[in-house]
């Protein structure tokens, strides 16, 4: 059994298996219905960057299972602003709760908080490296909404600094998908995590182009092209329009694609897209309250 | 163990051609030779011995003379040390190919080859700048050894790679 959540590295197919299907036996809980898992149990949030879905899905997960939360609160005016280092705070917080969920803008940070921690450490996120809650929701809302056998998937957008799609990438080769990544040239997933993919004989393919894969995939994962990645405004304006979603982009794809995003999303997806068959971003972060459930209970215990 | 083989052949007068080799650096009594470091890379090596300009050593640093196996190689003497396995290891951070002897009284009695370890603990940085282990944190940077030649590092932090100029990086 694990100790810790840092990285999706560490997990196996048949770990992340486990996970998901814990998740499905957690879900009406998530939905309301009553548990008292986790009675007595206490859950510390400690984001040293904003958050609003990572740390509010894992405050509800814990919560509706009977636990409680404490929170870091804002950085300023906390003992982080007055210098004290994260190994010094992961102790004293460790000696206050069961576990706790971290982000940190540095990346190993959740790595080094696992080591000073008394309690398990789950990593929410740091700086540009892993973010794995979010890889386990997505493999969870694929596998309740498409299909994990025999998958094929096309990675949309911001594929180089984006930390969502590097570790979901890495999990789907686990599975075997056929994976399309789509991306302005400039925005192309970095050499050694596709060469990680393809030597775990995933099929991997590029293109620029979202209209030539669009119709023969079962899963569009959108992901956000942000501005600052750009320094022509007018070439940020060129990019964003190509991989943009509407009802009419979507006119011949097949029947039983769905459409994921992490969220939050600018100009990707357009607000009509929301109300066709496709849309599945909100279902998507609503999964993330099960599996954060899920991974609550593997690390804390407690039975169903 | 070489028991009672003579120091450094490469150097001494070799009797069978006409004009000898010139001897550029004595024999040592005591200490360690460290033979066939990769050209230009033994002040590197006396960093990661933490030999610097100020600490009393007896040092020969021989620097860029031919090689058959190497092309050009370095040689480093130091007088009465004799190197733990430990530092021996950590110079293969950046001479894969070095030979370590320790001599006592003039003679090699023990040539070992140098072999990186698993992890590398202290010594070479991360090359991350926004690493968590490049921060006034209480740790020690780790690297994880994925490949011995070349050599790929692998910090346990962030895991980023680290295989070019590994030189540059140490602590």
């Amino acid at each position: 059994m694990k100790r810790h959540v840092l990285s999706m590295r560490e997990f196996s197919r048949e770990e992340i298996d486990s996970v998901l299907d814990l998740a499905a036996s957690l879900e009406p809980y998530a939905r309301g219905e009553k548990s008292d898992i986790m009675a007595g149990k206490i859950l510390a949030l400690l984001f040293f960057e904003p958050s609003t879905r990572t740390r509010m899905s894992f405050e509800t997960a814990m919560k509706r299972l009977g636990g409680s939360v404490i929170n870091l609160g804002p950085a300023e005016g906390s003992s982080i602003s007055k210098g004290e280092s994260l190994a010094d705070t992961v102790r004293v917080i460790g000696g206050y709760a069961d576990a706790m969920v971290i982000r940190h803008p540095k990346e190993g940070a959740a790595r080094l908080a696992s080591q000073f921690s008394p309690v398990p450490v789950i990593n929410a996120g740091d700086g540009a490296g892993h973010h794995p809650t979010q890889t386990l929701l997505d493999l969870y809302t694929i596998k309740k909404e498409s299909r994990l056998e025999g998958l094929k998937i096309a990675l949309v957008g911001d594929l180089k600094y984006g930390r969502t799609v590097h570790s979901l990438a890495y999990a789907l080769s686990l599975y075997k998908a056929d994976i399309t990544l789509v991306s302005p040239p400039s925005l192309r997933m970095p050499d050694p995590i596709k060469a990680d993919l393809s030597g775990k004989g995933t099929a991997v393919r590029e293109t620029c182009d979202l209209g030539e894969v669009v119709k023969d995939v079962d899963v569009l994962y959108m992901t956000r092209i942000q501005r600052e990645r750009f320094p022509d405004p007018v070439e940020y304006k060129k990019v964003a329009r190509s991989y943009r979603i509407t009802p009419e982009f979507l006119a011949g794809c097949r029947e039983n694609l769905i459409i994921m995003h992490p969220l939050p999303r600018v100009d990707e997806i357009a607000s009509s897209v929301d109300a066709t068959v496709h849309a599945r971003y909100f279902q998507q972060s609503f999964y993330g309250v099960p599996v954060r459930m899920a991974l609550l209970k593997m690390l804390l215990g407690g039975g169903v | 163990m070489f028991k009672n083989e003579k120091q450094s052949g490469e150097e001494r007068h070799d009797e069978k051609k006409e004009k000898p080799r010139e001897l550029r650096v004595k024999p040592i009594n005591n200490g360690t030779v460290i033979d066939h470091i990769a050209g230009g890379q033994a002040l590197n090596v006396l960093k990661i011995l933490g030999i610097s300009g100020t600490s009393d050593a007896t040092l020969s640093v021989v620097m860029n003379v031919e090689s058959g196996k190497l092309g050009k190689k370095d040689i480093v003497k130091v007088e009465d040390r004799e190197l733990l396995e430990e530092e021996v290891n950590r110079i293969a951070l950046i001479a894969p190919a070095a030979s370590i002897n320790i001599i006592r009284d003039y003679e090699v009695i023990e040539k070992r080859h140098v072999d990186l370890p698993d992890e590398i603990v202290g010594v070479v940085r991360c090359n991350n700048p926004n690493c968590i282990s490049n921060t006034q944190e209480p740790i020690k940077s780790r690297m994880l050894v994925k490949a011995k030649n070349p050599v790929l590092l692998r910090c346990l932090y962030c895991e980023q790679p680290l295989t070019d100029r590994i030189a540059d990086y140490l602590i």
